[in-house]
């Protein structure tokens, strides 16, 4: 009977201690915006919370936020209706895809002062892509689709595509896996849009990928970042955003624009149809286009900014200038963005990169 | 020999077991923030958590919410169990397999219904919903190690009590809940880890804004995690191991050697 209740004593000081570390640690804060709020969605660590505070207070509008971590989770999530977004910040086919489905509102441009006048008219021309008159987005990041090499471990610059080919390097390269980023690669080296459709170039794209398997170290996602910086593989497709900084980590490591050109990606602020707090979303995101708030972003995000205001305040020449955060996209031919490509597109897609994973 | 075998036995599941939580905690005092490179020694993490207001609100709602869900389960689940031996042999084994199926079943299944319920019923999703949906999965698992407990029962001690003159909530208070305690203490743990666990369900039924641990650490993914995580993680399993060592420290152990 002892036995018992010394048992019982033990699991009540591990109930306590479990209390207390909730109580201990307990310091949610809320204070109700005086007027009213806006529910943003966006993607993860891709806000410097500070701006939220600054925009809270500048404006006593309280901002409800809320993350995703990809643009096929957040779909869903808007579409279901589950809860009523004002903003979100997708990619640009998906943008489209959300445009054709008719979910998004058109912006008003003279509400957006900022949005107006700091976003480049070249950023503008590039969304035209996945939205024709610039009706319902505004650019927030960009970047480009890139070779990422390590000099030690090549003997030759890699400046195309087509080098991910050489057997050289076999099983010291990286692709991504994902299905539009790996067709991209070799509808580019065929000389074909990304955004085909044709079966003939599709074909010929899922051959080229199919050729290309056995020299392939991995498909990969964002260990590509770790992998080139470790030196664990010579050469890797990556995005932009990732390169300057790894290569501070490792200044070996080169980034290049592929001469067949590439996949110019956009992640867009756009207006919900049904966004209760429509005015509060335009002021929202007209605060994220205002230079010093863009520029805090910048710095928190890494990822290009279309905010050529925000641009002109970066202090560090070398990123102030960067051929990486900041190519001259005319200098580059082929440069296009990915559009939705309907259901069929997609499965089609999907289908045929099954065929190389499974090769 | 065969000792031996049973050594490196051992050894390699511990070590298969315990390695990933250990790269995670050298990681965790890395100043570098890429695993590929090791920048030297440095806590810069541990600052950086303690400052980082997302990660502790994430933290205090996990907490919060695996606290409250498992107590509230824990009150249902008892009470279900009571009321259960109190039924005939069928109806308590139809009951039984209705509270086992939520167990057995897939995650994404519960998630995803619970998600499409509340939609249907036009509740609105935040911190209540959450809760609501991890009650709803606790409550088989309280069930699941109150109910042998209560099979274990002398019916005859509750009957003594009453005989003597105690009335039923007390007899029930005096006798029955007291053999009951360690079913229930147990029950309460194990829900209390399996909502602090849980991402699926909370994924699906979760608000906007409201983000516990795992919901915060997943969305990390597109920029990648921050070594913060790394070091709340340490956190956390250094808390838990002290815990267990503690418990299995304490003198009735000693006593039964």
């Amino acid at each position: 009977m002892r036995k018992e209740k010394r048992f019982h004593i033990k699991w009540i000081m591990v109930m306590l201690a479990l209390t207390a570390s909730v109580l201990l640690c307990g310091c949610a804060s809320s204070n109700k915006g005086v007027n009213g709020q806006v529910i943003v969605y966006n993607w993860g660590e891709y806000i410097d919370p500070e701006t939220i505070r600054m925009f809270e207070e500048e404006t006593g509008i309280e901002v409800i936020y809320d993350e995703f971590e990809t643009n096929e989770s957040m779909y869903p999530k808007v579409e279901s209706g589950a809860v009523a977004y004002d903003i979100a910040c997708p990619s640009d086919y998906m943008i489209s895809r959300m445009i054709e489905n008719g979910m998004l509102s058109e912006i008003n441009y003279d509400n957006m002062p900022n949005a107006k006048s700091n976003i480049g008219a070249q950023y503008y021309e590039q969304a035209r892509g996945f939205d024709p008159d610039n009706t319902y987005a505004i650019p927030y990041c960009w970047g480009t689709v890139g070779i990422l090499y390590n000099r030690t471990m090549v003997d030759e610059p890699i400046t195309r595509w087509e080098q991910l080919w050489d057997e050289k390097y076999a099983d010291d390269i990286l692709m991504q896996d994902s299905v539009r980023d790996a067709f991209m690669v070799a509808e580019k080296l065929n000389g074909d849009s990304m955004n085909t459709l044709d079966p003939d170039e599709l074909t010929a794209a899922k051959d080229l990928l199919i050729e290309q398997k056995p020299l392939v170290q991995a498909y990969v996602v964002d260990q590509v970042r770790d992998k080139m910086i470790g030196g664990e593989a010579a050469i890797g497709v990556i995005y932009s955003g990732e390169a300057i900084y790894t290569q501070k980590e490792n200044p070996d490591l080169v980034y290049v624009i592929p001469e067949e050109g590439t996949n110019v990606w956009i992640d867009a602020w756009v207006i919900l149809k049904n966004a209760p707090n429509k005015e509060n979303a335009e002021k929202f995101i007209d605060f994220m286009c205002r230079e010093d708030i863009a520029l805090m972003n910048f710095d928190y995000i890494t990822y290009s900014t279309p905010n050529v205001a925000a641009r002109e305040l970066i202090e560090d020449e070398s990123i102030k200038y960067s051929e990486i955060a900041f190519p001259d996209l005319s200098q580059y031919e082929n440069l296009e963005t990915y559009i939705y490509l309907g259901e069929d597109g997609d499965s089609l897609y999907n289908e045929l990169w099954k065929e190389v994973k499974a090769h | 020999m065969k000792n031996a075998a049973k050594k490196i036995y051992i050894a390699l599941i511990v070590l298969f077991l315990y390695a990933p939580i250990g790269t995670l905690m050298v990681l965790s005092f890395n100043a570098s923030k890429t695993r590929a490179k090791w920048g030297g020694f440095s806590i810069q993490w541990y600052i950086a958590l303690f400052e980082n207001e997302e990660i502790l609100r994430a933290l205090f709602n996990t907490l919060v919410i695996a606290l409250v869900s498992s107590l509230v389960a824990t009150v249902i689940g008892t009470i279900a169990c009571i009321a259960m031996t109190g039924m005939k042999r069928q109806a308590k084994s139809i009951l039984m397999g209705i509270t086992n199926i939520p167990m057995l079943n897939a995650d994404i299944v519960t998630g995803v219904s619970l998600m499409l319920l509340y939609i249907s019923l036009g509740i609105r999703f935040g911190m209540g919903t959450i809760l609501l949906s991890h009650i709803t999965f606790n409550i088989p698992y309280v069930i699941l190690s109150v109910m042998p407990r209560m099979k274990q029962l002398n019916p005859s001690t509750f009957e003594a009590a009453l005989d003597l003159g105690s009335s039923h909530l007390n007899a029930f208070f005096k006798v029955v809940f007291p053999d009951l305690l360690p079913g229930i203490l147990s029950g309460f743990l194990m829900a209390f880890t399996m909502s602090l666990d849980d991402f699926i369900i909370t994924h699906f039924t979760k608000g906007v804004g409201v983000d516990t641990l795992s919901t915060k650490i997943y969305t990390e993914i597109k920029k990648g995690i921050k070594p913060e995580m790394y070091a709340l993680s340490s956190l956390i399993f250094v808390t838990v191991l002290t815990l267990l060592v503690l418990i299995n420290l304490s003198p009735d152990k000693k006593e039964k050697k």
